[in-house]
């Protein structure tokens, strides 16, 4: 069953302009993978090339932030939002 | 253009100076209308987690908050604000680097003078292009 990501503004233009997008998995690394098959050009905007995570992204699951729930590892299930969030900070 | 209600900008100014000497943040909902004019009416103070004179960083939590906020009201988040506290409402470098969204509105309220100012710019490609604020009573 797919969950729900819930996408920024800057990312959606690689989504084709969803605000919203089904993607399917166990984990969120595995939702991610499907994410990118659908839409190659998050890729580089949601993983670092070793396949970790961006530092300026916040991804949440539900209302955790994954960082505490096992990150890419961390189960979701039908019903479950993930929601990608950019850090917002400057000087 | 960024039309803004006063009372948002009282509260921005009032969380400037509650905050004060540690720079304070928030973001800012709103909403678009075909011209591209955005209109601020919410404001979502946050904590600012880098606890900084410097520097500041939203907190999460309060991030995703915000963005929940803001859809319930029928609005999303358009922009964010932070405080100079020693120096003009100009983007500092830090700030350009780190701009998180080409499409938000970024507020400045220095409290550099006796008199608070906000200033609102555009942060795009690394350039910085300051924006009129109307005011809407």
């Amino acid at each position: 069953m797919p969950v729900d990501v819930r996408l920024p503004t800057i990312l959606r233009a690689a989504a084709g302009g969803q605000a919203t997008v089904e993607a399917e998995g166990a984990t969120v690394g595995e939702v991610f993978d499907d994410l990118i098959r659908q839409h190659p050009g998050l890729r580089d905007q949601l993983l670092t090339t070793d396949g970790e995570l961006h530092r300026h992204l916040n991804i949440y699951l539900n209302d955790d932030d994954i960082r505490y729930l096992g990150k890419l590892d961390a189960k979701v299930d039908v019903h479950d939002t993930v929601t990608l969030m950019p850090a917002v900070a400057g000087g | 253009m960024i039309l803004l209600e006063k009372k948002i900008l009282d509260q921005m100014v009032a969380d400037a100076l509650d905050g004060y000497p540690l720079e304070a943040c928030g973001l800012l909902g709103g909403s678009v209308d075909g011209q591209g004019t955005v209109r601020i009416d919410s404001c979502y103070p946050t904590f600012n987690v880098a606890a900084s004179a410097r520097l500041y960083e939203v907190d999460p939590s309060g991030l995703l908050r915000a963005d929940r906020a803001a859809e319930e009201a029928g609005t999303e988040l358009v922009g964010v604000y932070h405080s100079h506290t020693h120096t003009e409402g100009r983007p500092s470098p830090t700030d350009v680097i780190q701009a998180p969204d080409p499409e938000w509105h970024y507020v400045l309220v220095s409290l550099r003078d006796v008199h608070p100012s906000v200033r609102s710019w555009r942060i795009r490609d690394g350039k910085t292009k300051e924006e009129p604020v109307v005011l809407q009573w």
